[in-house]
């Protein structure tokens, strides 16, 4: 069981490729061809063409399918396709799908993409009214003739009890997640809030949006695509770009795991899934989280970045808050969710590779060793990514 | 909009009898033509043409009606026949009005300085037509300006008087359903009968919810119900603000219960302002109907 012993995936892949289209409220154009965008600037990027393309993955959630993404890149034949399911929680096992494809040679070079016109278009801050009676829909059925109905609302119920059980207020536990990402984002041009960095006392006072949640605790919304190149380490070495070793990848669900409404278990004060992920990626890499110089830690809503960097034993159970405040840990560099882009977490496995490739436009000088994580709330993943060598 | 059977309409032959009469002898513009109201008017419309100012300026022509409006007066101006069609239609229940539309002729550009006088007509009364907001006549204005004894523009208005539909009443909104499948039926039907039922795993004996056809600590699939006693503690709860659904009224509270048995359960926090639901408070079970379909156990707060 890779949860406790250590996988033989580390080192085999490396992400050789990134690119993006615009990140916009409203792009004028359709989740395909910002797919296809993505895919192909991603490709640019790598020094490779579509017609070295063999395997592609996405979300289950994205809405343009492999083969016609294929298609609309001028791809030819595929030998491997697949699909995360989980939300956000997909973002880093794309990347681990492609590493597991490309390390068995089931595929040479896999693109992973999200796109989505998710501010334009379907917005999932607006909540759901209505579930179909599967499994996965009575499992969120339980909540909503209660009226919550919304991500924000999910979290919130889990931040309340973490605020409780350390004795926290939400100004002082959450609003350092929000400033840092800002402060980011700030210097960030492709950041939705680009120049726009906030204060404490800005956190403090936006409105209330799922108690202990306010406004500058939740992700933008966001319309764009973002792209991911895998291929082999081998491989990598003969491309323009310096190669993303990926050192360690892994999914993670918890014991009586749910989608967002995990209510039912423990304590309620961590994300038993991300402790899953830590594990493997520790015993993976055999790194310790005094070896990550940078920290993309995925941040739909500010209190889940405070448990994942509990999970990931940054610091002791309680203690993330001021561990964020006193800036131990760069963190989410690129101005995350809360300030570059809502992109499901593939933006910030973006911002890993241009860490590692020393471009980020808050580059931490050397930086080797970056930690991007996924989806939080849900069944999820992560990645160690390295420098070569 | 409808066009109804006029044949029969007494009040249509008798509001008919008004076409050709006046509706406003004599009226006088309440100012000459003049740059600042034309400034203001260009402003507001984002209107740029160079015609409008500066030295030999001409009125947009589409003010033409800005010069002979009476203010926010009471309306002084209206002559007999006018009064008398109106009050004919609020006898006859159209007391409700809207203006529809306006067309307008311009035969000479205003110039600031031009005094305009008017006279208008009862044009013409429609059959009686129904539309969306009630059933009425439209009864069309026609008003020539002149600037001295030449007529520079006509403008032609027109209003539908009308009796207004009674709405039918909206359907009051609704909660979400709750999502019921053969997993989970067991559950529904106890809170219809007014119970609360846990499953409980025949090997291990442990309680469960949410409901599932199989025990997430030993695996067994088989299970039988206990009632739950109905006490209960608030373990977390989110007040919710933003943004609102239909048959929810912000700010309320969503609690999260801990059941005596140790179970968990989302509901509401119920007979406690929203404000006041803190962790750790007792709550005690019941059920709310919420509609002809919908029944759902809430707790409500035992306070001290």
């Amino acid at each position: 069981m890779s949860a406790r012993t250590r996988d033989s995936l580390g080192g085999r892949a490396a992400v050789v490729g990134i690119g993006a289209t615009e990140f916009s409220k409203d792009s004028g154009r359709s989740e395909l061809r910002l797919a296809a965008e993505a895919v192909r600037a991603a490709l640019d990027d790598a020094g490779l063409t579509p017609a070295d393309v063999d395997g592609l993955v996405t979300f289950t959630m994205d809405t343009s399918p492999e083969i016609t993404v294929a298609q609309a890149c001028g791809m030819g034949e595929l030998s491997f396709f697949s699909r995360v399911h989980y939300g956000g929680g997909a973002a880093c096992a794309t990347v681990q799908q492609a590493a597991l494809a490309v390390a068995t040679g089931v595929a040479e070079v896999v693109v992973c993409y999200r796109a989505f016109n998710e501010r334009s278009g379907r917005r999932f801050g607006s909540g759901v009214r209505h579930r179909e009676p599967s499994a996965e829909g009575a499992a969120l059925g339980w909540t909503l003739p209660f009226g919550l109905l919304t991500p924000a609302s999910w979290v919130a119920m889990a931040a309340q009890r973490y605020l409780y059980t350390y004795g926290l207020t939400p100004e002082e536990a959450f609003g350092p997640v929000a400033v840092t990402a800002r402060r980011h984002a700030a210097a960030n041009p492709a950041a939705y809030f680009h120049g726009r960095p906030i204060t404490l006392a800005d956190h403090a006072a936006s409105r209330w949006i799922a108690e202990p949640l306010r406004l500058l605790d939740c992700c933008q919304e966001t319309d764009g695509g973002q792209a991911l190149v895998v291929t082999s380490v081998e491989r990598a070495r003969d491309l323009p770009r310096p190669p993303a070793v990926i050192a360690a990848a892994a999914q993670g669900a918890g014991r009586a795991q749910e989608q967002m409404t995990s209510f039912y278990r423990d304590d309620l004060t961590g994300l038993p899934e991300m402790g899953v992920v830590a594990r493997q990626l520790w015993r993976t890499s055999g790194l310790a989280p005094a070896d990550i110089e940078v920290g993309i830690l995925y941040d739909h809503f500010s209190p889940f970045v405070l448990m994942q960097l509990e999970e990931f034993g940054f610091c002791a159970p309680g203690e993330a808050a001021g561990f964020v405040a006193a800036d131990r840990l760069p963190l989410n560099t690129h101005g995350g969710q809360l300030g570059e882009a809502y992109l499901h977490g593939m933006n910030g496995v973006a911002e890993a590779v241009r860490q590692l490739r020393g471009t980020s436009v808050n580059q931490v000088p050397g930086a080797s060793r970056v930690l991007v994580t996924a989806g939080t709330g849900v069944p999820t993943s992560g990645l160690v990514l390295t420098a070569q060598g | 909009m409808g066009d109804d059977d006029g044949l029969d309409d007494d009040l249509h032959a008798r509001l008919k009898g008004y076409e050709g009469r006046p509706s406003t002898v004599a009226g006088a513009g309440r100012d000459p033509v003049n740059a600042p109201m034309i400034r203001h008017w260009c402003e507001v419309l984002g209107d740029t043409n160079p015609a409008y100012t500066g030295p030999g300026a001409t009125a947009p022509p589409t003010m033409l009606q800005a010069w002979i409006m009476a203010g926010l007066s009471p309306h002084t101006g209206r002559a007999r026949p006018y009064e008398e069609l109106l009050a004919l239609l609020d006898e006859a229940g159209c007391t409700s009005i809207v203006a529809t539309d306006c067309e307008q002729e311009y035969l000479r550009p205003l110039r600031p300085g031009d005094e305009v006088t008017y006279d208008s007509v009862i044009e013409s009364v429609s059959p009686r037509k129904t539309t969306k907001l009630g059933t009425g006549y439209f009864v069309t204005t026609r008003t020539d300006v002149r600037v001295g004894p030449d007529l520079v523009g006509t403008h032609r208005f027109r209003v539908l008087k009308y009796a207004p539909a009674r709405r039918p009443a909206k359907p009051p909104e609704r909660r979400p359903r709750p999502v019921v499948n053969r997993d989970n039926a067991g559950f529904w039907e106890g809170v219809r009968d007014h119970r609360l039922l846990l499953q409980r795993c025949a090997d291990c004996a442990g309680l469960r919810f949410p409901w599932l056809p199989g025990c997430a600590d030993c695996g067994c699939p088989d299970w039988d119900t206990v009632d739950a006693c109905g006490e209960g503690t608030v373990f977390s709860y989110v007040v919710l603000h933003h943004p609102p659904f239909p048959a929810f009224e912000p700010p309320y509270a969503i609690g999260l219960v801990e059941l005596a048995e140790g179970v968990r359960m989302v509901s509401n926090v119920v007979g406690v302002p929203y404000d006041k639901v803190r962790i750790g408070m007792p709550v005690r079970l019941e059920f709310r109907r919420y509609d002809d379909e919908l029944v759902l156990p809430v707790f409500k707060g035992v306070t001290a």
